[in-house]
């Protein structure tokens, strides 16, 4: 055998000493006893994306409050990685996994399959109707949030020209957009929506190259739904000039990532699903298994931020509120595709 | 004595232990410096690999594609060619595989023999072009295969959205036949997605050990990459040795791509940026010092740390950025070549001290 096989050799040895060495690591755990214990495992936007991660994140951050749950989450890297983190938390017996992102659609079924007796959550994504019993599906009625800033922004826009920054093209996004629209359309059927996709929710650059693009334009407020890309948006409105440029929000309240460009905010609570469902789970035994549970207008579930009134005048407030109530009465009934949107006269 | 300090001096092997050994250290200061407990965290990290059937599986699966990339980017360096466009020919391997198990319906077995060759040809296509313009026009590969790289992502993605699904942002799953998971293996490894990809990797090694050492081809492209002026006054078409060697490149990073989507995903998403699969191909390759059970062992330890990442944040709660700290590292050291500076401080000393 040559020197460098022998030095190989060496090399795996020096391995398995380290890795022997470690055994009688404390494992698993996790388990309060009698208590509740939920994971959960974010996409690759990572657990600080300011957007539906973090907020789902915020929901248990309340469990372990109120509810004195047993809390721990798992980045993801790549896409491959949601099979082994959804493993390790199934592995501990968790009260709950939860998937947060419509990117877990193929994982969740997958391994809630290999793990029937573990309960599993999947946010943003039903699952094309086909929902496990041991899974519950949480989704939002998206469009009707964003019909609300659609009517803030054609109210307020002095070009008549509008943006939508949206992030990889997909039925949910679409739902974002064609809801944006039809807001604008209602409020200000002139105004014209701009519409681009950054194909990532992670790209900080190419966000912020896309709102230039608009912004240089004549746009003068940019709606964005794409996670991440959307911190290039702030980044870009923030150097501009104060009260001719805004941006809105998405997911969670954003508004201090520009205090003074940011209009509104459309905020998702995946915070308050998330909770809700393990509240009921904890006190009542109760879990909608097999189910889509969806969060409207109705539910408070897709609103506009608390800060909005900052920027925002009171006549246009006002106007928000009774389209809000126009859509709960089903007076409205707010697109989500593009068939829809075309079929909708404002 | 002496001899045998200087063959010890020279041997890549020792240059790669003892990086890997630095890496690591720096990596532990870095945890020590953040407040976290890295005999802990390296406990964690290596554990989580071996803790399971599932975890062993799940790490082999982990290890399959950085070996196939390892190897890609290793033997177009024997031929001195840098191929950065290894994440780009992985692509193309990923994407050719994915036409063929959705598009073409075979039986079983033949359907994912016919699906991993069309990838493997897929990523050789995708590197002739670099090689051609390389040999043909002196275009450094550099350049080409980076730019090569994006136009691969973009490709995949605008087929992906337009072609291979209904505006969705990933294909549908593939089926069965054309599938290189084998249910008694993942069952025998606790349900994990270990597939055939890591025979197709370990043959793909024993490949080019046979080729580069037993075979007038890989006499020739070691030639080439040693000094091509001489081969070519010796009567070796360079040419020719510099496109063969950036086709049978890609086709190892073609075979990576397809068994990792045949094996591991089982369907392609759009994705925002490079999946770095065919990057730490680039650091494998280098640990390994090109040599095909180097990059094998190198795979295997980079195939560890990427998949204990995770759990060492999960166990000891340490960001698993710091894992790729340690990658880079350990790239660094390897590349500066530290430890032979190093050993020719200390070696030179033990010499005199003998005198």
């Amino acid at each position: 055998m040559s020197k460098k096989a022998w030095g190989i050799m060496f090399l795996c040895a020096m391995l398995v000493l380290a890795t022997g060495c470690a055994a009688g690591g404390n494992q698993g755990g996790g388990e309060n006893e009698g208590g509740f214990s939920a994971g959960l495992v974010t996409d690759t936007g990572g657990i600080n994306d300011e957007s539906f991660n973090e907020t789902a994140w915020a929901g248990m951050k309340k469990a372990k409050k109120e509810l004195d749950a047993d809390i721990k989450y798992l980045e993801s890297k790549r896409d491959d990685d949601y099979n082994p983190n959804l493993t390790k938390f199934s592995r501990e017996k968790r009260n709950i996994v939860w998937g947060v992102g419509f990117k877990f659609n193929k994982a969740i079924p997958e391994i809630a399959k290999q793990f029937p007796d573990q309960k599993f959550g999947i946010v943003d994504d039903n699952l094309g109707g086909k929902i496990p019993d041991n899974v519950v599906s949480v989704t939002f009625k998206e469009e009707e949030g964003s019909f609300l800033m659609g009517v803030i922004a054609g109210s307020m826009t002095k070009t008549d020209k509008v943006g939508f920054i949206g992030g990889i093209t997909s039925p949910l996004i679409k739902k974002f957009e064609y809801g944006f629209r039809a807001g604008v359309k209602a409020a200000n059927p002139k105004a014209k929506v701009t519409v681009a996709y950054a194909e990532s929710f992670k790209d900080v650059a190419k966000g912020r190259s896309l709102a230039a693009n608009m912004y240089n334009d004549g746009t003068d407020i940019i709606f964005h739904a794409a996670g991440g890309v959307g911190k290039g948006l702030f980044d870009e409105v923030k150097t501009r000039e104060k009260g001719k440029y805004w941006a809105i929000g998405v997911d969670m309240d954003q508004s201090g990532l520009a205090p003074d460009h940011t209009l509104s905010s459309l905020v998702k609570r995946v915070d308050v699903a998330v909770f809700d469902i393990m509240k009921d789970m904890k006190e009542n035994d109760k879990f909608p298994g097999g189910k889509e549970v969806e969060l409207g207008l109705k539910e408070d579930a897709v609103v506009p931020a608390k800060t909005t009134s900052k920027h925002v005048p009171e006549n246009v407030m006002k106007k928000v509120d009774e389209y809000k109530q126009k859509i709960v009465d089903g007076e409205i009934k707010v697109p989500s595709t593009e068939k829809e949107f075309k079929k909708y006269k404002g | 004595m002496e001899t045998m300090q200087r063959r010890l001096r020279e041997s890549p092997v020792i240059t790669s232990v003892v990086s890997v050994l630095l890496g690591m250290l720096v990596g532990a200061i870095m945890m020590i410096a953040a407040g976290y407990n890295p005999i802990q965290a390296y406990q964690a990290l290596f554990m989580s690999a071996f803790l399971m059937p599932y975890d062993i599986g799940e790490t082999i699966r982990t290890i399959s594609p950085l070996i196939l990339t390892g190897l890609a980017v290793g033997l177009a360096f024997r031929t001195g060619l840098f191929n950065i466009g290894v994440e780009g020919q992985f692509i193309i391997g990923q994407l050719a595989a994915v036409i063929v198990a959705l598009k073409m319906d075979l039986p079983p077995v033949l359907h994912a023999v016919v699906a991993v060759l069309a990838g493997a040809l897929g990523g050789a296509l995708w590197a002739f072009l670099p090689g051609l313009l390389k040999a043909t026009r002196g275009v450094h590969e550099v350049i080409t295969t980076i730019m090569m790289n994006f136009i691969a992502l973009y490709l995949a993605n605008t087929l992906v959205r337009n072609w291979l699904s209904q505006g969705a942002d990933s294909t549908e799953t593939i089926p069965e036949s054309a599938s290189l998971r084998w249910d008694l293996l993942s069952q025998a490894f606790g349900n994990s997605r270990i597939h055939f990809g890591i025979f197709i990797a370990l043959a793909t090694a024993l490949f080019m050990y046979y080729l580069l050492w037993k075979t007038t081809l890989g006499f020739e492209l070691r030639a080439v990459g040693l000094n091509p002026h001489a081969s070519e006054y010796a009567g070796m078409s360079v040419k020719r040795n510099l496109i063969m060697s950036m086709m049978i490149s890609g086709l190892f990073a073609g075979l990576g791509g397809a068994s990792e989507l045949l094996g591991t995903s089982g369907y392609l998403a759009i994705h925002g940026s490079h999946t770095g699969i065919g990057f730490d191909g680039i650091a494998v390759a280098l640990l390994g010092a090109n040599s095909p059970l180097g990059i094998v062992f190198a795979a295997v330890l980079f195939g560890v740390l990427t998949y204990g990442g995770p759990v060492m944040q999960f166990e000891a709660n340490v960001p698993t950025e710091v894992i790729r700290v340690v990658f880079a590292a350990i790239i660094f050291f390897v590349a500066a070549n530290v430890v032979r500076w190093m050993m020719s401080k200390f070696g030179n000393k033990a010499v005199k001290k003998s005198d």
